[in-house]
């Protein structure tokens, strides 16, 4: 045990806990097994890397690749059911599955520190910050008042700006982005040898996702820590990781330098992968998205080979006798891939370019909204959701509506539907006709027009009902469809999402995620709708099951003739769908116009700032704008313009905080709602991070 | 705190009245006429009519609830058919009996519970888990008299061990008072064992299965305070309010166990008031025992109100 | 039509296999809780139906010889104050509580469903009453409050079943209040509501199937406690007055006795109550267990 420590004004305690030579990770040949019901089940296999002092490692996979098992295993808190059974772990040079009670306790305290996904649950409700971070320290030895300044000063370091405040605040009181910086000061502040990040900005949104993502980035120069990276979004793994490993249903099927396994990947489900994420300029009829056909294996499937082999477009039968060993391709690369030199050429599954028939847009917009508010009264106060939104949507066309948490826009999508109220003066019409407050004001024709596909299948489907009872009830009920008719319908229904008969007789929880959601898909089709809301139907999925959904999306959207209102936190893929954007802050559009419009610029300073916020496999942009501060609240929402409070290019003649902008028409098509006239945002942005324009901060 | 407090009181005055209209309900109109159950079948209609207007139940019901009400805001319980004097001092009496038993059940019952429960959280899924479950939960559901009446027949008669009846007489010591309440709280402790080790369990699980449990073991601290320091504080949030319900259980349990020993409890105050359909009384007892939950609920939300800070100190900054 | 919905694949998609392989019953059938608690389960209900014929006395007969005499080989059991076979009364008193306490039960857990629905789809005025109701009836025991009934109204088969039947109705409704309420918050419901369908049919047609689980689970559980109920109000005095014997009306009759050494009389039909009631609740126990696991 360490004696009182010498803390540096950091805050940290010497790291003293391990050989100087010793990488900070080595895994080699793991297997982690779960006994299910009485079966063993292999969770990870033959699974081996090193990470080196102060490198930055990502993990990268799916659901059920393993990565979450992986994290659990290296900290020996693996359920009572899973067992490390084959392979060596090695961290700081400590062995953490050969060791006692007591230290295993120091190896945790002391050599390896996880933050998780939920800031907020990781902190004990019933307990202040402070006491929970000093806590840390005392069991490095320091007393109560020494533990509480080091508290102070590692608060600091994770620039929290009033570190005394929140030392004394209960964990339900900040907000996630602060709560997270408290986690990983948590973390940091035992000096580990190895830190590890499991799906730590999940959660979080873009801008707040980007600020902690520069403070891990930011620490890891100041701090001898190496990283060990989770995470399903390559993207994020691409900005923050010297090295990368691929795993795919529990193994490690590619490795290597970050940026090259992004740019030139050596195995067929990387390419997959990566073919499967939107980048720049891939639009649903140019450069499509590509999907990896197939399923994930089950637990408890026969592996006699290649574990891809099921998948892989570029299979042959060596890949099915045996399992493919770690070539090396490169220096400090590997790949798991019988094939590995041709998958540069890997064929595609599905073709780059189609042609989608021309939108017919008509004059008049399907949808208008004027003047459509949304308050919402709680003991907390009144919230504004929604103020005074005018928006159009026209018909056959995608309108992207994107925003943080708070912008309102689930709830403008629930106005439209008629699942919530609007307040009153709220004029929203449908094809000229003015529709009802709620669904009890509507008629049959407007509740057949406007239909919604649900980010959760399993919240939006009924887990009692088949799938034939869930697609033949709009049938029958919308189309007023019944008998053979009824049955021609649904079977060409089931034919367009790409299912099949036999599906029809099972219920929700034998399918899969993506088969769920192409059932809500159906079901939300089946009443010939003119108007069809995807909130978010992507983000439950895996990455490889998004790019065949959305295709689908695209395809049924040309051959229905229907008008999406697209919502997404996701910037890529929104992009990728969308004809136009809408972009809310704080219950307020502040932005509407063609997509590639609004995406090159010049833009709205909050767009500018969420496009630069959000991490890109094309390249990091170098002038990231950061925003200061947090979302304001929208109960007490800033005066004039909303976004002044964290606006980096806020005028300094002070009409941004007196009066709030209208939505103009700065270009013929392109609306904004900013005080800043075009051309000199033309100029700003296309200059890049020049502080000439920007007013001080708040 | 203040404004909750406020809505707490109000909310429990609002039940109360509801429970005083069923009291009345029950009590009043139900037997629709008293003269002719006091004084009996063979009694002359001009006695009953007689009767009845002395006891004013041939006035419309309306007047007859706000009167009775009002006479009760005022502390007049009204006067008992049986006795023929103020039914209050039998209340008071009998509640200070029913509290020293209860009081003994409950300083038993508590920390037995608690700690069940938190043991068998402890052991989730093993065999001690479910047998400490499966003992509370049949405990529980075994009736107060079946109890009673093994433990008498082990203890009082075959091998006569402990009183059978629990009052001491009067002027008996704190000690001796002790040992003749044994037996009765017996019934009461087993069946309130089984609802708070629940709680306790159930509370301990959730707390267990924690993001912020695992942040606490992952911080290399012992298992022991791990426990102590983190978990037990939010699992025994819940277990105070469940507590405070089961002084509901306590009371009904009061009838049974007074009745079988012979106690001059509420409980038994109660039910002789029934049997011999003294109506004043046995309103009055029901009342007072309704008012007792309340308070004790109330204390328990308040409790439960200043432990929990999410409660207490308010959302986000 | 395009190329596109044409040329692209379809997945291969294996059938996940169910959680539940099993039906529930089977896997009741494994866990020996359920089998302990079924079997004394039905032993009880073989002798409320065939009770005479497997008694080896007459309940009814009276034996003027042999009263209070303690357990023999003639008289397992013993016999009570009016010379009558305790076995036989023991036997036969089963009949009784097996019929008015399912039948309470079953009053109030199909009341109680229904309104429960209600309260927790609508919310609003009729949930807030309802529970103000609810907790008014909570402030006291279900026993005190049956007693009270029973004491104002007298105690018959009917009756009984009428007041315990409406006494757990709010109970019942409170869980499947909060079970509706969980249901709530998944977006089906919204799903339902956008196809124009009407209150009714989403309360019986979307809901109840996915609360049915709980509703089983209560049942057993209240069926647990309408058997304390019965037999304590029996003891007190207010059982019902049928024609044949019952375990709480023969522990009324002779707990007196207890002082003074007879405890046979007493001691059975309670051991009887206590089997009963703890077979109920292991029942009842493994029954939650499947249904959430």
């Amino acid at each position: 045990m360490t004696g009182p420590s010498q803390a540096d004004r950091a805050g940290q305690a010497p790291a003293a806990t391990y050989e100087p030579a010793a990488p900070a990770l080595q895994v080699g040949h793991v297997d982690v097994t779960y006994r299910v019901r009485g079966q063993d089940r292999l969770a990870l296999r033959d699974v081996s890397f090193e990470i080196g002092r102060n490198e930055s490692y990502g993990l990268v996979g799916e659901s059920g690749s393993g990565k979450s098992t992986m994290a659990l295993a290296l900290t020996r808190y693996l359920p009572r059911n899973g067992r490390v059974s084959a392979g060596s772990i090695s961290v700081g040079g400590r062995d953490p599955l050969a060791m006692n009670r007591s230290a295993l306790r120091d190896f945790r305290a002391r050599t390896v520190s996880m933050v998780y996904q939920e800031p907020g649950k990781a902190l004990n409700p019933s307990i202040r910050v402070g006491r929970q971070l000093g806590e840390v320290y005392e069991i490095a030895g320091s007393d109560k008042t020494e533990a509480e300044a080091r508290s102070v000063a590692m608060l600091r370091k994770v620039q929290i700006a009033d570190p005394g405040r929140v030392m004394d605040a209960y964990p339900h009181q900040l907000s996630g982005g602060m709560a997270q910086r408290v986690v990983i000061a948590m973390a940091l502040a035992a000096s580990p040898s190895l830190l590890i990040l499991d799906e730590p900005t999940t959660a979080l949104d873009a801008t707040v996702e980007a600020e902690v993502l520069d403070l891990v980035a930011g620490l890891r120069d100041e701090v001898d820590t190496s990283v060990l990276f989770i995470s399903h979004n390559l993207a994020v793994i691409a900005k923050m990781c010297d090295r990368v490993g691929v795993l795919y249903a529990g193994e490690l099927i590619e490795e290597g330098p970050a940026s090259q396994v992004f740019d030139e990947p050596r195995h067929p489900y990387t390419v997959g992968l990566l073919r499967c994420i939107p980048r720049q300029g891939q639009r649903k009829d140019h450069g499509r998205l590509d999907a990896i056909p197939g399923f994930l294996p089950q637990p408890g499937d026969d592996r006699a080979g290649c574990v891809f082999a099921p998948r892989c477009p570029i299979v042959v039968e060596q890949c099915r006798e045996s399992p493919p060993p770690a070539f090396d391709v490169g220096p400090d690369r590997t790949s798991r891939c019988y094939r590995h030199e041709e998958t540069a050429d890997m064929p595609r599954s599905t073709p780059s370019d189609i042609t989608l028939p021309a939108q017919a847009f008509e004059a008049e917009p399907v949808v208008t909204m004027r003047d459509l508010s949304k308050t919402f009264t709680s003991r907390a106060g009144r919230v504004g959701a929604l103020a005074h939104v005018n928006l159009d949507i026209r018909t056959g066309e995608t309108l992207g509506l994107v925003g943080e948490s708070g912008s309102g826009k689930t709830t403008l999508a629930r106005v439209l539907l008629g699942l919530t109220t609007p307040d009153e003066g709220s004029k929203v019409s449908l094809k000229g006709q003015p529709l009802g407050p709620d669904l009890a004001h509507r008629g049959r024709e407007q509740l057949k027009s406007l239909q919604i596909v649900f980010q959760n299948p399993d919240s939006a489907l009924n887990r009692r009902h088949t799938v034939r009872r869930l697609i033949s009830r709009p049938l029958a009920k919308l189309a007023g469809l019944s008998g053979t008719a009824l049955q021609d319908r649904l079977m060409s229904l089931v034919a367009s999402v790409r299912m099949e008969e036999r599906h029809l007789s099972l219920r929700p929880s034998q399918l899969s995620g993506g088969l769920k959601q192409r059932v809500a898909i159906a079901r939300a089709f089946g009443g010939n709708p003119r108007i069809v809301v995807c909130d978010e139907p992507t983000s439950a999925l895996d990455v490889s099951v998004q790019a065949a959904i959305l295709n689908l999306l695209a395809d049924l959207q040309a051959k229905e003739r229907v008008t999406y209102l697209f919502i997404s936190h996701d910037l890529g893929v929104v992009r990728y769908l969308s004809d136009r954007i809408a972009v809310l802050y704080l219950g307020r559009i502040m932005e509407t116009g063609p997509a590639e419009r609004v995406f090159a610029g010049p833009h709205h300073p909050y767009t500018e700032a969420l496009l630069s916020a959000v991490p890109s496999l094309d390249g990091q942009r170098l002038d990231r704008i950061k925003l200061t501060g947090e979302i304001p609240s929208a109960a007490d929402p800033p005066s004039g313009c909303v976004f002044h409070t964290r606006c980096p290019r806020r005028l300094s003649s002070g009409i941004c905080e007196s009066t709030e902008p209208p939505l103009a028409e700065v270009e013929p098509g392109h609306l904004m709602s900013c005080h800043i006239p075009l051309d000199e945002l033309r100029l700003m942005q296309n200059i890049g991070a020049s502080d000439d324009n920007r007013a001080p901060g708040p | 705190m203040g404004r909750y407090l406020l809505r707490r009181l109000g909310l429990a005055i609002v039940t109360l009245w509801i429970l005083s209209l069923i009291v009345f309900f029950a009590g009043q109109i139900l037997p629709g006429n008293p003269a002719r159950a006091i004084l009996g079948n063979l009694a002359a209609p001009s006695a009953v009519r007689a009767l009845n207007h002395q006891l004013g139940v041939d006035r419309p019901l309306v007047t007859q609830y706000l009167s009775w009400l009002g006479g009760l805001l005022h502390g007049n319980m009204g006067k008992s058919y049986t006795y023929q004097s103020a039914v209050e001092p039998f209340i008071r009496a009998a509640l200070i009996n029913s509290a020293k038993l209860a009081a003994l059940a409950l300083v038993v019952i508590v920390p037995l519970g608690i700690l069940g429960g938190v043991i068998a959280a402890l052991n989730y899924g093993r065999a001690l888990d479910r047998l400490i479950s499966l003992t509370g939960s049949s405990a529980a559901t075994v009736p107060e008299f079946v109890s009673g009446i093994v433990v008498i027949v082990i203890f009082g008669v075959t091998l006569k061990v402990l009183p059978v009846t629990a009052a001491a007489g009067a002027g008996a010591s704190f000690f001796t008072q002790l040992k003749y309440l044994i037996l009765p709280a017996v019934p009461l402790v087993l069946v309130l064992f089984g609802y708070i080790a629940r709680m306790a369990r159930a509370g301990t699980i959730e707390a267990l299965e924690s993001d912020y449990a695992r942040t606490a073991t992952l911080k290399g601290l012992k298992r022991s305070v791990v426990i102590r320091r983190h978990i037990l504080r939010n699992s025994l949030l819940p277990t105070i309010t469940v507590i405070a319900t089961q002084t509901g259980y306590l009371i009904g349990g009061l009838i049974v166990v007074e009745t079988l020993f012979n106690y001059q409890g509420i409980g038994k105050l109660i039910f002789s008031a029934a049997t011999a359909k003294d109506f004043p009384m046995l309103e009055a007892g029901v009342l007072t025992i309704g008012v007792v939950y309340m308070v004790a609920t109330l204390a328990a939300d308040l409790l439960t109100f200043s432990l929990n800070p999410r409660l207490r100190v308010g959302g986000m900054e | 039509m395009t190329d596109a919905v044409a040329t692209a694949p379809a997945e291969i998609v294996p059938v996940l296999p169910t959680r539940r392989e099993l039906p529930i019953w089977r896997l009741l059938l494994r866990r020996p809780s359920f089998v302990i608690g079924a079997a004394i389960l039905l032993f009880w209900i073989v002798c409320a139906i065939f009770g005479n014929a497997i008694a080896p006395h007459d309940p009814l007969a009276q034996d003027l010889l042999r009263l209070n005499k303690p357990p023999s080989a003639a008289h397992w059991f013993g016999t009570d104050p009016l010379g009558r076979d305790v076995l036989s009364r023991v036997i036969v008193g089963s009949r009784t509580i097996l019929i008015v306490t399912p039948l309470a039960t079953l009053l109030g857990t199909v009341l109680g469903t229904a309104l429960g629905l209600a309260m927790g789809y609508f919310g609003g005025l009729l949930d807030a009453l309802v529970s103000r109701l609810v907790e008014a009836v909570l402030a006291l025991p279900a026993v005190i409050i049956i007693f009270m009934f029973v004491v104002a109204l007298g105690s018959s088969v009917r009756t009984l079943i009428i007041v315990i039947g409406f006494i757990f109705t709010p109970l019942v409704a409170r869980t499947v209040r909060s079970s509706v309420q969980v249901e709530r918050q998944l977006d089906y419901l919204s799903s339902a509501r956008l196809l124009g369908e009407r209150p009714a049919r989403i309360m019986f047609v979307e809901i109840l199937p996915n609360v049915i689980p709980t509703v089983v689970v209560e049942f057993t559980v209240r069926l647990g406690y309408a058997i304390f109920a019965v037999a304590t109000l029996a003891f007190l005095g207010f059982g019902v007055q049928l024609s044949t014997p019952s375990w709480g009306s023969d522990i009324n009759a002779s707990y007196g006795l207890l002082g003074a050494g007879y405890w046979w009389e007493t001691l059975f039909p309670a051991l009887a109550i206590a089997s009963l009631v703890i077979a109920i609740n292991l029942v009842a126990d493994s029954t939650q267990q499947v249904v959430a696991g």
